[in-house]
């Protein structure tokens, strides 16, 4: 069974009578133990949909459909009571930014004893001494001495590991992870990327990975979701996202990672032109059209859902990504910028 | 921590000092009317007049003055009132626990009173609460502080009869019967200005990512609130507290008054009537130094509360 159901989730500012659409009829499901990817554009819904997860869509924004079951248990219909402790054991949060993450005016070590205390009902001395292991699992060197530490006296990459410790605290089964390595640099990334893995296996988390970076999905995640415009486009194992994209604008993303190792020119990361849609009403209409290098009058005709296209591998496009006749390819390296 | 501590301490030396300068030239050049003449009364003869400004030393040149009065201010003495005839700091030795001790209390009332209500306030802006404390607030904060004194004496002193209207009485008892009024007066002139600091910070704060994050761990909201965020929330609450203490010893100029209160404010309004120049500028001298003191506690509170400000011009 899985751990984690999501079904026809939506999510929506502003006047219930004419509701604006931030994301729309996604369902998701994560396995015990398993990583799965949410990636796609600033605004395309990715973090919104994370938050949902605990139901913490940030106000005026509000879930207004869908069916969230984590082990069994219906999210949706728990109090507040059933969701403070849900929040505390079942699953953790990692957020973006460790430079805002962190509380100024506490110690590190406060902080997660703080937590300990609260969730776990730790006594001063035992929350202590979990604190400081936790620090040492999570790689903070001396722990016993940056117990003491503020936030502002420890490095980006540091502060993330602390955020990693507090996330993990009271050993959820499920992590939440939203953009977790976007405001550090890359080699700091790379460790904070290892360290996550680690902490996966050791304490055999699921985890939801949110990012926009391609790379950083296929390093980490079994699974992906590729989010635009507040809908699943794609969604499918890594390997088959990456080798056989079959929407248009998966291939696009694809075209515009840019890769380390690419000596020749025409190998250069392919921007996608135009921005991606505002939130706004709902639109009869495919989500990607406006930009989509292969749209055809078809694509106005209704709302794209997912379908099979293989193993596990869904695809909101049903003419499965193939241009239409005369249209140019989406991943044509040749295009202008 | 000590750097900055010393840093602060400096800069409130040079600030004092700047007070007593400007003063001091203020009274001695711009203010009309002689205070010889005001003490020795109308029928003095022009000899007796100038024997005694010879005597004050107010004949000499003003750069001169000005150093003799550096001088004896860095001995603590604060000089001779003309219109009592007796050492200016013991006049005002006894006047200064009274006002001292109606600020106090003013501020005790006005945290006691504006910590719950914005608090209450920030939990749901913009709802019924919010709303009912912002017009409670403000419609109190409209009310002229010497209006706000008298209805207060009315409903309280006369009506129910359970404080004096007026007069001043020490020990602990006489204190706090009769400073009660007056500092309930100047306490609620008070409650929205740190009702209004405390529910914008508040509201700020609670928008940030690590309460997010610590509603991420599910912990409670009377824990995130209460401890968490009002950690953060509080410090610009006393910073203002700092720049407030000039409006409160203000204040007590106007509430003494309402209040037959013997105290520094009303020492004040007597000196300035008097023209005694000494008296004046040794009660502007101490409340700025009281200003000046304050902000300093509440800067070096800050960099208790608030470890990032220790390093404030250090890098």
């Amino acid at each position: 069974m899985s751990l984690l159901t999501i079904s026809g989730l939506g999510v929506e500012f502003g006047p219930r009578a004419a509701p604006l659409s931030a994301v729309r009829d996604v369902s998701l499901t994560v396995d015990p133990g398993e990583v799965i990817g949410l990636v796609g554009e600033s605004g395309s819904g990715k973090s919104l949909t994370s938050r949902a997860i605990m139901r913490m869509v940030p106000s005026p924004g509000r879930i207004s459909a869908g069916e969230i079951y984590f082990d069994g248990r219906d999210v949706m219909a728990m109090s507040s009571k059933e969701l403070r402790s849900f929040r505390a054991h079942d699953v953790g949060m990692i957020f973006q930014d460790p430079f805002s993450s962190l509380n100024p005016v506490f110690k590190v070590g406060a902080q997660i004893t703080e937590t300990l205390r609260a969730n776990l009902g730790l006594g001063r001395a035992e929350a202590r001494s979990t604190a400081i292991d936790m620090l040492e699992r999570v790689g903070i060197p001396r722990p016993e001495q940056h117990f003491s530490s503020y936030p502002h006296e420890l490095s980006g990459g540091m502060r993330q590991r602390v955020m990693i410790a507090l996330a993990t605290a009271s050993r959820p089964r499920f992590l939440l992870a939203d953009e977790p390595t976007t405001a550090l640099d890359v080699t700091t990334q790379k460790q904070i990327l290892t360290l996550l893995a680690t902490m996966r296996r050791d304490f055999d988390m699921a985890m939801l990975l949110v990012s926009h970076d391609f790379g950083v999905i296929a390093q980490m995640c079994d699974r992906v979701a590729v989010m635009y415009g507040g809908q699943i486009v794609e969604s499918g194992p890594v390997e088959a996202i990456y080798r056989t994209p079959q929407h248009p604008y998966t291939r696009a993303l694809l075209a515009s990672v840019p890769e380390l190792d690419a000596v020749d020119q025409r190998s250069r990361p392919t921007p996608l032109e135009g921005y991606p849609p505002e939130i706004g009403p709902v639109r009869d209409e495919c989500v990607f059209v406006e930009r989509c290098p292969s749209a055809r009058p078809d694509c106005r005709s209704g709302r794209m859902s997912l379908e099979q296209v293989g193993t596990r591998h869904h695809s909101a496009c049903p003419f499965e990504g193939r241009p239409a006749e005369g249209a140019q390819s989406p991943v044509a390296k040749e295009r202008v910028v | 921590m000590i750097a900055y501590v010393v840093r602060r301490l400096a800069l409130s030396v040079v600030v004092v000092w700047g007070l007593a300068t400007v003063t001091f030239f203020m009274l001695h050049l711009l203010v009309p009317g002689d205070p010889v003449r005001r003490a020795l009364g109308p029928r003095a003869s022009e000899e007796t007049i100038s024997n005694l400004r010879h005597q004050l030393g107010f004949d000499r040149p003003v750069l001169e003055q000005y150093g003799s009065f550096l001088g004896g201010l860095l001995h603590g003495d604060l000089g001779t009132s003309l219109s009592l005839s007796a050492p200016v700091s013991q006049i005002l030795g006894d006047r200064i626990l009274p006002s001292a001790l109606l600020i106090a209390y003013g501020l005790v009332v006005a945290f006691a009173i504006g910590l719950p209500l914005g608090i209450l306030s920030a939990i749901r802006p913009n709802g019924t609460a919010d709303h009912g404390v912002r017009i409670g607030t403000t419609f109190v904060f409209g009310m002229p502080v010497f209006w706000l004194g008298l209805i207060l004496a009315l409903v309280f002193g006369l009506k129910l009869g359970w404080f004096p209207v007026s007069g001043y009485r020490s020990g602990v008892g006489g204190t706090f019967k009769t400073l009660t009024l007056p500092a309930l007066t100047l306490g609620l002139s008070l409650v929205v200005i740190v009702t209004r600091t405390l529910r914008s910070n508040l509201i700020n704060v609670l928008k940030s990512e690590y309460i997010e994050a610590a509603r991420s761990r599910g912990l409670s909201e009377r824990r995130i609130i209460g401890k968490l965020a009002m950690r953060n929330a509080i410090m610009p609450t006393f910073t203002i507290l700092g720049a407030l203490i000039g409006y409160l010893i203000g204040g007590t100029v106007v509430i003494e008054q309402v209040y037959q209160i013997p105290g520094a404010g009303s020492l004040l309004v007597r000196s300035i009537l008097q023209r005694d120049f000494q008296t004046v500028l040794a009660v502007t001298l101490i409340s700025g130094a009281a200003v000046v003191t304050v902000s300093f506690l509440t800067d070096v509170l800050q960099a208790v509360l608030d470890p990032r400000v220790r390093l404030e011009g250090k890098s």
